[in-house]
């Protein structure tokens, strides 16, 4: 079931933007891909996911789920099968751990005992404790779990496509570390089509089985990390790969080293 | 103090029959206000552009002396308790919707992202997330038009819609201080229950919604 995403000279400019945050972009995402979306902020990367669950409605140009052109199909059923996970997470404080999990099966009118088994599975799944956390609050969370929970909120119906807006951007290095190992275990695991949106040049590199790099709503270069190391194709990849290799080279700096 | 509580006991029926008659015109005026406040709130919610002309018609609504309103309405409506509920209503509205609506502005916009980004119909959005979270607004305002109602109803009796304000006006006119009195006391003490059982009732969401 993992599901392949294609765009074809989708353009959409904002009321009163100088520039369109897409222009004019085509690309083919296969099934099973994992992608992240490289760019600086205003590059058009978020734009780009939000048309995929039609959060943003693309001026012309059409976008395929699985073949299918999704401004045929219904939003709210459209989303219901794409996972979506976005750095501010947005888990509903008045509801449990669990309760936030469950909103999709929810929605889709799952059986209790179903939903019940389903969200377990899931937090386990991001390494939380069901039974210590699903009755707890998203208040009492710090930040990492928060996400985690964001995530198994996102793999609840087990959507074959998961969009993901600069998911671990707001967490701090170390825990940012662990969950994007999960993440890769979970892709590895799952073989889901994931659209990853991020400004950090090293966790694209990182993460993506593809790296699609953008910069003023054009698509700069889309290939593996090793070719768009070995091989930028424009200015833009060449200067953000040197910002990336400063932070690299900068991290392991020794103290009394010097520059 | 005797005295006063002698008359009280005698003349019982004078003081209890206004206060059902007055329990009556609020009651009609919350349940009619409440409907009507959420009918106008998903409007305005549905048209965003509206909200600032509407809720300034409101307040400028709110801003009018009751009495001179009742008076605005006679000739149109007439004396008697459908007038009072009406001006009633129409005071509630800024209260109600001012608070209804900013409590759901105020829900932060990422978990309502997140909430449409799963395939939450907007119905389904308004009824599980925004009006949870914006509850404790929105029970402030009701609140506040519980309150007001029970104070502005007594100027209902200037046009024979009966009430509390009867026992008050009758009191005054025949400068009996026994139903002057009375009348204020059962005022007093209805709006301090209706508030104190209402704030019971606020804490009791409010601590379910913000953890």
């Amino acid at each position: 079931m993992p599901c392949e995403v294609e765009f074809e000279d989708v353009t959409k400019r904002f009321p009163g933007a100088a520039r369109p945050a897409l222009d004019h972009v085509s690309l083919k995402v296969e099934a099973g891909e994992f992608v992240t979306v490289l760019g600086t902020s205003g590059c058009g990367k978020t734009t780009m996911i939000k048309c995929v669950n039609r959060l943003v409605e693309p001026d012309s140009g059409t976008i395929r789920v699985e073949g299918e052109d999704v401004s045929a199909a219904d939003p709210a059923r459209l989303r219901q099968h794409i996972g979506y996970v976005i750095q501010k997470v947005g888990l509903f404080p008045h509801m449990t751990v669990g309760e936030n999990v469950a909103t999709v099966p929810r929605v889709l009118k799952w059986d209790k005992e179903r939903i019940q088994a389903r969200v377990d599975e899931l937090l386990a799944l991001v390494n939380l404790d069901p039974k210590e956390f699903a009755g707890r609050y998203p208040s009492q969370l710090s930040g990492g779990q928060q996400q985690r929970v964001g995530l198994a909120r996102a793999l609840a119906a087990d959507p074959s496509l998961l969009l993901m807006d600069e998911p671990f951007g707001a967490i701090d290095a170390i825990n940012r570390e662990a969950l994007q190992d999960e993440l890769l275990r979970i892709h590895q695991g799952s073989r889901k089509t994931i659209l990853f949106v991020t400004h950090d040049i090293n966790e694209a590199l990182k993460l993506g089985t593809r790296v699609l790099v953008m910069d003023a709503g054009r698509v700069q270069q889309f290939d593996t990390p090793k070719e768009i190391c070995e091989h930028p194709a424009t200015d833009f990849v060449r200067s953000l790969l040197r910002s990336g290799e400063f932070r690299l080279r900068s991290a392991y700096v020794e103290p009394g080293e010097g520059i | 103090m005797g005295a006063y509580l002698e008359f009280w006991s005698e003349h019982a029926e004078k003081f209890l029959d206004p206060l059902a008659e007055h329990l009556q015109i609020v009651g009609v005026t919350l349940l009619i206000s409440v409907a009507l406040a959420a009918v106008v709130s998903v409007a305005l919610l549905r048209h965003p552009r509206a909200k600032g002309v509407v809720l300034q018609l409101l307040s400028a609504v709110y801003a009018i002396p009751s009495l001179a309103l009742f008076a605005v309405l006679i000739p149109v409506t007439g004396l008697g308790e459908s007038t009072a509920v009406l001006v009633l209503v129409a005071y509630n509205q800024y209260l109600l919707v001012r608070n209804i609506v900013t409590g759901i502005d105020g829900v932060d916009p990422s978990v309502v992202e997140a909430a449409r980004g799963m395939g939450m119909s907007d119905a389904r959005i308004l009824r599980e997330v925004q009006v949870p979270l914006a509850l404790p607004l929105i029970m402030a305002g009701l609140r506040l038009a519980v309150i007001s109602t029970i104070g502005i109803a007594t100027i209902a009796a200037t046009i024979n819609a009966g009430g509390l304000g009867t026992v008050l006006f009758d009191g005054l006119r025949t400068l009996n201080s026994y139903k002057i009195v009375g009348g204020t006391l059962e005022c007093a003490l209805l709006a301090i229950v209706a508030n104190a059982a209402l704030r019971l009732l606020e804490s009791a969401v409010t601590r379910r919604v913000v953890r």
